[in-house]
């Protein structure tokens, strides 16, 4: 290839031929209308049932956590809430996953995915934990692996958390390729995909989501071994939609579907994700609502054709916590419980603890991942590099909280708040990004509304009349 | 001089802050969009000289060399006051510290 075909506007439109040799499925064959496609054949022709995911699961030591019950800080909870309020909190310890977090469940199945098909290599895009993940799956099958990471900022100032994710990537063997702040990272790993022809371990794929259903049917699996029924409520962290998406079909697959999924971000709004002065003014780099609601409200913004994490079909309520509740309950499940891990997986926590005391003592609330802490990822780390950018952190009521300015941490734990994102509003905006390429919403056919209805757990009749159809 | 075979760093501009992708905000306009990559030497090179490498999986990379055997500096850093007595908070709320006195921690 010329150097003229490899520029920027060039790569970018190669992305649809690039995608669908990188991952091997054919989207357009689930195409079923303009905006409407089969999801669940997607979904299921892929060539993996539930069974065969645990199988290869098991094959690289993935999933069967220890599933914990967090005594202390259900009784921490139950001091500040309401006499008979108060519901049990148990968490799935996924640090105990080969590379320390759930998404070695994701990288799983793309691995094996690659392996079958013959790829010379797997790569990924991303700065968090998937890349350990995919590093480390990759490894236990003998493929070579590259990470494009976003890494740091116009001033060569290294986010810590994604410092650490480099060396833990580079520790399982694979080439890490380090980027300032940008979008046009998905243009070098088009050109990384072009020149290595590696499988593209995409976190929007069907294997990646497949990855994790068993996490949300280990959940309530064993809930209800244990406890004779199933969790009253699964929290789930939620950024680009896999995490709620996988546990809420693991959920319904281990016959859960009455259990209520509540996402939880991290609420960073005001910081622009695509912002070189903002990069290291936020102390979470995943989990947070950067990609929680544009990932809810457009899921097809991923570098697949189709999205395969579609979280507003799988999501009961969605709540966002701040950045000071989480570092506080991380120290608590610390002292508390002897369980030092997160801080971005505790962000569940932080929204879980605030849900246990609208619960009944005997009701159960399953937080379903932890992550691995260490250098840089870690409270200590990322609270320093937030004093070293000039932004305050105090103790205080969370409300005075101010992502990328002022980082409360709470006074007590009764401050610590889950505020409700409001589902409509996020139905609403997403139904104007699907329609936008339909001029005439009068052509819109009762498929496509259908599809919608699908896609945001509601009804034909709500979609239309929040359409405007009615 | 580096030798041939050190485990190095190149640094590359991949794009310059006029070619920067339309709906990127206007500080990272400002900024080119650069790119770290580590690897083994291909020849022996000066600091600053542009050079090859090969890494980890055996890709050529070429770029300015700026680091040989760079190290993993992200740490923890001083303890952080406002988190300090959280554990201490938390104890004596679900009545633990009292207990754990009682058992001359």
């Amino acid at each position: 290839m010329s150097a003229a075909d490899m520029g920027y506007d060039a790569v970018m439109a190669k992305k649809g031929e690039v995608m669908k040799s990188s991952v091997g499925i054919d989207y357009d064959a689930f195409k079923t209308g303009p905006v409407s496609f089969d999801y669940e054949g997607m979904m299921t022709k892929t060539g993996y049932d539930l069974e065969r995911v645990f199988e290869i699961q098991s094959e690289t030591a993935v999933g069967n956590t220890p599933l914990v019950e967090l005594k202390n800080i259900t009784a921490l909870v139950r001091a500040v809430s309401n006499p008979g309020k108060g519901g049990r909190i148990f968490v799935k310890d996924e640090a105990q996953n080969p590379s320390g977090s759930f998404k070695d469940r994701r990288a799983s199945v793309s691995i094996y995915e690659a392996w079958k098909k013959g790829y010379p290599g797997v790569s990924a895009a991303t700065s968090g934990n998937y890349g350990a993940a995919v590093a480390s799956q990759a490894a236990k099958k003998g493929l070579p692996a590259i990470i494009v990471q976003e890494a740091f900022d116009g001033r060569g100032i290294a986010q810590p958390e994604i410092a650490e994710k480099t060396r833990a990537c580079e520790a399982y063997g694979a080439e890490v390729i380090r980027l300032s702040v940008g979008p046009e990272l998905f243009y070098v790993f088009l050109l990384i995909l072009i020149e290595t022809g590696y499988f593209n371990a995409s976190l929007y794929t069907p294997f990646s989501v497949l990855g994790i259903e068993t996490l949300g049917f280990e959940v309530a699996k064993e809930i209800k071994e244990r406890e004779g029924r199933f969790p009253d409520v699964v929290v789930a962290t939620h950024a680009g939609g896999g995490n709620v998406t996988g546990t809420g079909r693991g959920l319904i697959k281990a016959g859960a579907s009455d259990t209520k999924l509540v996402a939880a971000s991290v609420d960073l709004s005001g910081l622009h994700m695509a912002s070189d002065t903002d990069f290291n003014r936020k102390s979470f780099t995943t989990g947070h609502t950067g990609f929680g609601i544009p990932f809810a409200t457009w899921p097809d913004r991923a570098d697949v054709p189709k999205n395969a994490a579609r979280p507003l079909r799988y999501m009961d309520r969605f709540v966002t916590v701040t950045q000071g509740e989480v570092f506080y309950i991380t120290q608590a499940l610390a002292e508390l419980e002897g369980m030092e891990r997160g801080p971005a997986g505790n962000t569940s926590l932080a929204a879980a603890f605030a849900v246990a005391r609208e619960m009944g003592e005997d009701e159960i609330v399953v937080v379903q991942e932890t992550e691995y802490t260490g250098a840089g990822k870690h409270p200590i780390a990322q609270l320093n590099l937030a004093k070293r950018m000039g932004i305050e952190v105090r103790r205080g009521n969370p409300k005075e909280n101010v992502p990328g300015v002022r980082i409360v941490i709470p006074e007590d734990p009764s401050q610590i708040k889950a505020v409700d994102v409001d589902l409509e509003r996020l139905r609403k905006s997403y139904y104007k990004n699907a329609l936008e390429s339909i001029e005439d919403r009068e052509k819109i056919t009762d498929d496509e509304i259908r599809f919608l209805a699908e896609d945001t757990k509601t009804t034909p009749d709500c979609v239309r009349e929040a359409v405007g159809l009615k | 001089m580096v030798k041939e075979g050190s485990w190095v760093e190149v640094h590359r501009i991949v794009l310059e802050p006029g070619e920067r992708a339309p709906q990127v905000p206007e500080d990272t306009k400002k900024v080119p969009l650069e790119m770290r990559v580590k690897g083994y030497l291909n020849d022996d090179a000066g600091m600053g000289d542009e050079v090859e490498i090969t890494t980890a999986v055996g890709r050529v990379v070429s770029g300015k060399l700026t680091a040989v055997n760079p190290p993993y500096d992200h740490g923890f850093g001083e303890p952080i006051p406002e988190l300090i007595s959280i554990g201490r908070e938390v104890k004596k709320i679900i009545g633990k510290e009292g207990d754990m006195r009682r058992r001359g921690r």
